[in-house]
């Protein structure tokens, strides 16, 4: 019986390092393809839409800038806490209750019709981005409560709470009983950047944000803190550091992300709170910030890419039928190779046959 | 006992059987030391497979066996990734939940509105005549019975026999297991697929049972409220029953209160199994806490020789 076997390499392979995300990606794909198969496709055609329907025009670049930007956003909801390692899976939760703030401000309160409509509903949806993170915060630094299980949980509620509205008390009298609320007036909507196309403000936004995040953890004490606390708790608690405090802003901060990512996308791209403001930005943005390596900078990089993957899944949708669940499951692959590629540029792995000794 | 009582009791016990099959599951995988956030994905795919397997075959049992087949494969990937390759385990489980997500969703679609003959309430010969418990416990399907056995079960192997001390002794501590002469590799691998083959068997209860059809994402977060009564269990099948039929009895109380029409928007009654189970979380953490009942010691660290 072959029994494989991972040993720790001397030095980090450098070839290994740097073929491995690429191998990881091929690998993926060409998971993705035998999966397609089965599914009575044909992958090459499959794959050359989700490749031409992103980069291979100016429509497809413009329109992969589109989904980037969420991405990017809620991508940072997920860094910063992973750099104090707390898992906050629930940037979509936070997202949609952005989404819901900004409605209520562009839809709801005369701020709607105002020349301030648009800070006062970005704001609005930061703040409620951040509440609606603080509860798994504030159960995790004052009672231990696993932040995992909770920040997840939360985002059932929240898309409750989009529905409860939409089919309730914010339903469209004029919307023919379609669940949609109320469009938002012109003055609430995000300003495009490019005329002719739909991209947006919220790119100069996020864009600001990747920077910001980028300068707080790398040039400021409460960067300095939260890097400590994420090497080494123990020492973090030596120094003084205060981790419930952290947890508490980490977590407030990164909602806030995740809900102006929300606010954005209601404002410039549905115009009214509907179902589907995000096919779910808030799942993806794990694997953004994985495969970033918590590195603000390089999540832009990364964002564009699975923000193509969606644009391509669009495509596929439209040009083969097929649903959007096929963009989760190359994700989960690329999620699969990419993990094990890690492994294997810090390790060796080597099969042997029964040996006398264990081996795992 | 009112028969509206003993209505809601009988249905709290079939809402809770596909989240007590995934919490079972999930307490192998956790007790060996293996975290694995998959439970979502995997009991998606067992719902799938068990559907259409039954479908195909019209024999519900096979749907049973596809469900859980199609649940270990997909475990056996958190194994070969967390065990083998020591990769980050919640990252694993994040990413399976995705993959399983995705899958299901893309090849369940043909099978959106078909119908399948299912599992049917079959009362129990003598049992099913016992007064309260009778109703609420033995007009059931074969499922939830399968699962009344389960739990004695799963018990019994964690707490009185060598295959559970070698289970638990690789949770708390490898490095003496790996000492005895326990392969832990090999326990983990084991737990990790038991975890997965239980999940999918949840899953298809969902689909072949609870109901008798397919829907994307039929499983509703009952993948994440598994893994977090398993720390409401603290890690014991005995107790993941109560957290299990508690989840059910929330989730039948609000399908009975949106039945008899009441002004509550149902959207904010679809909410209550989501918060109660936060609520539960806080109160189990603190417990634990006070017990000092902790998660097995080497939960969600990866072992090995050389280091």
């Amino acid at each position: 019986m072959i029994r494989l076997r991972v040993e720790r390499r001397a030095l980090p392979s450098p070839w290994a390092s740097a073929a491995a995300p690429v191998l990881a990606l091929a690998a993926a794909l060409l998971a993705g393809a035998v999966m397609l198969a089965i599914a009575g496709l044909n992958p090459l055609t499959a794959y050359v839409d989700l490749v031409s329907d992103p980069f291979g025009s100016v429509f497809g670049w413009t329109e992969t800038i589109v989904k980037t930007i969420p991405l990017i956003l809620t991508g940072l909801a997920v860094l910063l806490p992973a750099r104090m390692r707390l898992w906050n899976i629930g940037a979509e939760g936070q997202l949609q209750c952005g989404a819901i703030a900004a409605t209520w401000v562009a839809v709801w309160t005369p701020l709607g019709h105002s020349p301030v409509a648009i800070p006062a509903l970005l704001l609005a949806g930061m703040a409620a981005g951040a509440l609606w993170c603080l509860i798994p915060a504030i159960l995790r630094a004052y009672l231990s409560v696993n932040e995992t299980i909770t920040t997840l949980l939360m985002n059932y509620i929240a898309l409750l709470l989009v529905d409860y509205l939409i089919y309730g008390p914010w339903q469209d009298p004029a919307g023919r009983g379609f669940p949609l609320s109320a469009p938002f007036p012109p003055a609430a909507k995000l300003p495009l950047l490019i005329p002719g196309t739909r991209v947006h403000l919220g790119l100069v936004l996020a864009l600001a944000a990747v920077a910001a995040t980028a300068f707080v953890l790398n040039r400021t004490r409460w960067g300095l803190e939260i890097r400590i606390i994420g090497d080494n708790p123990r020492a973090a608690r030596y120094a003084g550091i205060s981790l419930v405090r952290n947890i508490v802003l980490v977590m407030g901060v990164a909602g806030a992300l995740a809900g102006l990512a929300g606010a954005s996308e209601v404002s410039a791209i549905a115009g009214r709170l509907e179902r589907g403001i995000s096919p779910g930005y808030g799942y993806t943005a794990i694997l953004v910030a994985w495969l970033a390596r918590l590195s603000p900078l390089a999540i832009v990089l990364v964002a564009l890419l699975l923000g193509a993957l969606f644009v391509g899944g669009d495509g596929l949708q439209i040009s083969l039928g097929l649903p959007i669940a096929v963009v989760y499951m190359l994700q989960g692959l690329i999620f699969f190779f990419v993990l094990a590629s890690e492994t294997l540029a810090t390790y060796r792995l080597t099969a042997r046959g029964r040996s006398p000794g264990r081996s795992w | 006992m009112s028969v509206f009582t003993i209505a809601v009791l009988a249905a709290a016990v079939r809402a809770g059987t596909p989240v007590l099959f995934a919490t079972l599951g999930e307490i192998f995988a956790e007790r060996a030391g293996i975290l694995n956030l998959g439970v979502e994905g995997m009991m998606l795919v067992g719902a799938l497979a068990g559907f259409v397997t039954t479908v195909r075959t019209g024999n519900p049992w096979l749907g049973v066996l596809a469900a859980g087949a199609a649940g270990g494969a997909l475990s056996l990937i958190h194994a070969l990734l967390c065990v083998t390759l020591r990769a980050n385990q919640v990252a694993s489980g994040l990413a399976l939940t995705i993959f399983g997500t995705g899958l299901s969703a893309s090849l369940g679609r043909g099978y959106i509105g078909v119908p399948a003959a299912g599992f049917h309430p079959t009362p129990l010969p003598g049992l099913a005549r016992l007064p309260v418990l009778g109703p609420v416990l033995f007009h059931q399907d074969p499922l939830v019975y399968l699962s009344y056995l389960l739990v004695p079960a799963a018990w019994f192997v964690l707490y009185r026999t060598r295959w559970g001390l070698e289970i638990r002794a690789v949770g708390e501590q490898p490095e003496a297991a790996d000492a005895m002469g326990v392969d832990v590799a090999r326990v983990r691998y084991a737990c990790v697929a038991t975890g997965g083959v239980l999940a999918g068997i949840g899953g298809t209860f969902l689909s072949i049972a609870y109901t008798s059809m397919w829907i994307e994402n039929m499983t509703a977060g009952r993948g994440w409220i598994a893994v977090a009564l398993v720390i409401f269990a603290t890690w014991d099948p005995l107790r993941a029953v109560v957290g299990a039929y508690l989840f059910g009895g929330v989730n039948a109380l609000q399908l009975n209160l949106q039945a008899a029409g009441t002004r509550l928007p149902i959207y904010l009654l679809l909410m209550t199994p989501y918060v109660f189970t936060i609520i539960v979380l806080v109160f189990a953490t603190r417990e634990t806490a006070r017990k000092r009942l902790g998660a097995p010691a080497a939960l969600s660290v990866p072992y090995s020789r050389t280091g």
